[in-house]
C-alpha cells in the first residue's frame, strides 16, 4: 500500500520516517523522496495491513498522510493506444494487452510524473487532478 | 463461392460487380500472410478480392481548406486566425488554409492547427478573427464570428505528406533527456521510439504503387477521401513512399483525427488513413503477404543532431512491437507513437464499407513513381561551421603544473579558459579563473592543477555547425570549448568572442 507523507514546515526537521520505523518497526520503503530545508513529501510503501498503525503515528508526529490506492489514470476519451508511455516509465507500469490496448499494472507507480507530460494526447493524469 | 482457373487475373470491374452483389471477399491486411500461407499464392487470389489497409499515427504535414463564405459588408481576408492560430489566408478573400502544426499566439505547443480541425470534426465552435487592409470593393477591415463545421461552405482537409511506408525508429546516445518528433527519449539509449503500423500500412502492402495511385478511394479521418498522388518527400526509392491525400472534413470522425502535442516539440494531429487494394494478380497477392518481421527499419540516434544521423542496427516491425530490442548487449524498451489498435480499427472499418458496397474500388488515374529518392535540400549560402571562425591560438596546462603556474598562464595568455592536457597531449580537463579564484581562497584542495581542474569538459569539432555548438555554450551555461580533434587532442578554443565573426558581414547576406 503506497502513501504520500507531505512534512510541514517544523516537522521537516524532525526524522518522522526513522522515528516511524523505530517505533512500529514496520519496514518502510521510500520510493520517491523530495526533502528540503522547509519542507519535503515521500512516496512509500508499507505492507497492507499495517497501514493505519503507519498513518496514525505519522499524522501524530506533524505529516499530512494521503492514501494512494489508484496512483495514474487514463482518461479512455483522449487516449488513443498508441504506447508512448509504455517505455519512458521507469516502472515499466504500462503495457499494451492482446488486443494493444493501453493497460496499467497497478501499484506499481510511484508519481514521478514522467508519463504525464510525455503523452502526446494529454490523456494520463494524477489521481485527485482534473 | 465460384471458382476461377489457375493463372486468372481479376478485373477492377468484375471486383466491383462481386461488391455491389454483395458477394465480395474482404480481408485485413494482416490476415493476409496466414491466407496466403494456408491457400497459396492463387488460392489466394481465387478466395480474397479486396484488402484493406490501416495506419493512425502522427502526420504533421496535413491541414484543410477552409470557406467561410462572405460577410455583410465583404472582408478581403488577408490575416486570419482560428481560436488565435493562425491560418493561411494568402488565397483570395474569405478561404484559408490552416495548417496542423501552427500553434497558438496565446496558448504556444498546448493548441495548434490539429485542435481547431479535431474542434471542428468534434462539432465544436471555433472563434475567427481576421482582418484587412480594406479595398474598394471589400470594405470591411475586421471581423470576429464563432462558426461550426456546418456554417463553413467547404472544409477540404489536404494532407501534403501522410502515411509513411515505414518510419525509422528512435533512441538517444547523449546523455541529456531529449524531447523530439519520435516522441521522449531517456538518455543513454534508454528507450527506443517508433512509429507506423507495419503489417497493415498502406504503402507496405502495395510498395510498386501497382494499385495505389492519384484517383484511389481511401479512408480519412473517419471519412471518404481520396489520394491526390505521390506525397511531398515521396522516397519510395529508399522504401519511405508517402501519399499526398484528400477528404471531406464534415465526413470525418474524432475518432480518427486527433490533436497531439509532442512534449517539448510542438502540436501534430494524429490521422486514421486506409486504402482497400484490390486482389487484382498474382502481385497484389504477394505484397499484401507482407508481415511485420518483413518489414525493416534502421535505428537512427538522435543523440547526434545532425542530418544525417548514423543508424545504429536495423530491425524490423516485428521485433520493436515485441516491447524489448537488445541494443550493444542490452534489452532496451520500446514504445510505438502510432497506435496500431487504432490502424486496426481503420482496416476494419474499411472492410465494412466495402463489404456493404459503400466504396467500390478505382484504377488509379495518374500513377506514382515508385523509384523516386528524395533529396535533401540545395543549400547555396554555407553554414558556418567552427573551423570558420574557431581561435587557432590555444594556450593549455599539464595536469601535474602547479595552480600558481596556471594562474600565470591565463594572465599571459589573457583568456579565461585553460584547457588540461594529460599523458599523450590528450585533453583530460579544463580551469578557469573562476576554478583558480576558489583555489586561492580555498587552499586545502591540492596545488596542483589536477586538483582543481574540471573532469567533465564539453568539447565540439573543427567540422561542427556553429549552432551546435552555440546551443552546448547556453545548455551548460559555459562561455568556451575546446575544439578537439579525433584523437581528442585540442587544436583551438571557441570562445563567446569567436561568435562576433559571425556578424562580420560574411555570414550574414
Amino acid at each position: 500500500m503506497k502513501l504520500l507523507v507531505t512534512f510541514s514546515k517544523k516537522a521537516g526537521r524532525k526524522p518522522i520516517i526513522a522515528q516511524v520505523v523505530k517505533d512500529t518497526g514496520v519496514l518502510i520503503n521510500v520510493e520517491r523522496a523530495l526533502i528540503d530545508s522547509s519542507e519535503g513529501e515521500a512516496l512509500i510503501d508499507i505492507p497492507d495491513d499495517m497501514c493505519q498503525i503507519v498513518r496514525e503515528k505519522m499524522a501524530n508526529l506533524g505529516a499530512t498522510v494521503r492514501l494512494l490506492d489508484r496512483e495514474i489514470s487514463i482518461d479512455e476519451s483522449e487516449c488513443v493506444d498508441c504506447g508512448a508511455c509504455v517505455s519512458i516509465c521507469p516502472q515499466e507500469v504500462f503495457y499494451l494487452d492482446g488486443d494493444w490496448k493501453l493497460s496499467i499494472h497497478q501499484g506499481r507507480c510511484v508519481l514521478c510524473g514522467r508519463c504525464i507530460t510525455a503523452c502526446p494526447h494529454g490523456a494520463l493524469s494524477q489521481l485527485g487532478e482534473p | 463461392m465460384e471458382k476461377y482457373s489457375r493463372c486468372m487475373e481479376k478485373s477492377i470491374a468484375l471486383i466491383n460487380e462481386r461488391i455491389r452483389d454483395g458477394n465480395a471477399h474482404v480481408v485485413t491486411a494482416d490476415q493476409m500472410p496466414a491466407i496466403v500461407a494456408e491457400l497459396g499464392e492463387e488460392g489466394a487470389l481465387a478466395e480474397v478480392d479486396v484488402v484493406t489497409t490501416g495506419t493512425f499515427g502522427a502526420m504533421c504535414s496535413s491541414g484543410a481548406f477552409l470557406n467561410f463564405g462572405h460577410a455583410e459588408p465583404p472582408i478581403r481576408m488577408e490575416r486570419v486566425w482560428l481560436n488565435d492560430v493562425e491560418a493561411y489566408g494568402g488565397i483570395a478573400a474569405v478561404d484559408a488554409y490552416i495548417g496542423a502544426t501552427q500553434q497558438s499566439d496565446t496558448q504556444g505547443e498546448e493548441y495548434g492547427g490539429a485542435h481547431v480541425i479535431e474542434e471542428f470534426v468534434s462539432g465544436r465552435s471555433i472563434e475567427l478573427r481576421a482582418m484587412s487592409k480594406g479595398t474598394d470593393c471589400y470594405p470591411r477591415r475586421t471581423i470576429a464570428t464563432e462558426l461550426l463545421l456546418e456554417d463553413l461552405n467547404q472544409a477540404v482537409m489536404c494532407n501534403p505528406r501522410n502515411a509513411y511506408q515505414r518510419y525509422n525508429a528512435a533512441t538517444n546516445s547523449s546523455d541529456r533527456l531529449l524531447h523530439t518528433y519520435m516522441g521522449t527519449l531517456l538518455p543513454s539509449f534508454g528507450n527506443i521510439t517508433y512509429s507506423g503500423a507495419g503489417t497493415l500500412n498502406p504503402i507496405s502492402n502495395d510498395p510498386k504503387f501497382r494499385v495505389i495511385g492519384g484517383g484511389v478511394p481511401i479512408f480519412l479521418g473517419g471519412g471518404k477521401g481520396m489520394v491526390i498522388g505521390e506525397g511531398t518527400q515521396h522516397s519510395p526509392g529508399g522504401g519511405f513512399g508517402t501519399l499526398m491525400v484528400t477528404g471531406d472534413m464534415k465526413g470525418m470522425d474524432p475518432g480518427f483525427v486527433r490533436a497531439a502535442t509532442m512534449h517539448g516539440y510542438g502540436v501534430t494531429l494524429y490521422v486514421g488513413v486506409g486504402i482497400p487494394l484490390p486482389v487484382v494478380d498474382i502481385g497484389v497477392v504477394r505484397s499484401t503477404a507482407v508481415r511485420d518481421e518483413d518489414i525493416e527499419v534502421d535505428i537512427m540516434d538522435y543523440g547526434i543532431p545532425q542530418r544525417s544521423r548514423p543508424s545504429l542496427r536495423k530491425t524490423t516491425y516485428a521485433e520493436l512491437r515485441s516491447g524489448t530490442i537488445e541494443l550493444s548487449g542490452e534489452d532496451v524498451r520500446t514504445s510505438s507513437l502510432s497506435s496500431y489498435r487504432r490502424a486496426k480499427a481503420v482496416a476494419v472499418a474499411l472492410k465494412e464499407w466495402v463489404v456493404r458496397g459503400e466504396m467500390l474500388m478505382a484504377a488509379p488515374t495518374r500513377p506514382i513513381d515508385p523509384s523516386r529518392v528524395a533529396r535533401p535540400m540545395h543549400e547555396t549560402a554555407r553554414t558556418p561551421r567552427v573551423l570558420d571562425i574557431m581561435d587557432k591560438k590555444v594556450v593549455t596546462i599539464g595536469q601535474d603544473e602547479l595552480i600558481r603556474e596556471a594562474a600565470a598562464r591565463l594572465l599571459k595568455g589573457e583568456t579565461n579558459h585553460l584547457p588540461v592536457i594529460g599523458d599523450e597531449g590528450k585533453l583530460v580537463g579544463i580551469v578557469t579563473t573562476y576554478d583558480i579564484s576558489k583555489a586561492v581562497v580555498n587552499p586545502s584542495k591540492g596545488s596542483k592543477v589536477r586538483d582543481i581542474m574540471k573532469r567533465h569538459v564539453v568539447t565540439t569539432t573543427p567540422d561542427e555547425a556553429v549552432d551546435i555548438a552555440v546551443q552546448k555554450l547556453e545548455r551548460y551555461n559555459i562561455s568556451a570549448l575546446p575544439v578537439v580533434d579525433m584523437e581528442n587532442h585540442v587544436i583551438a578554443m571557441l570562445t563567446a568572442m569567436n561568435l562576433g565573426k559571425l556578424f562580420g558581414g560574411r555570414w550574414l547576406k
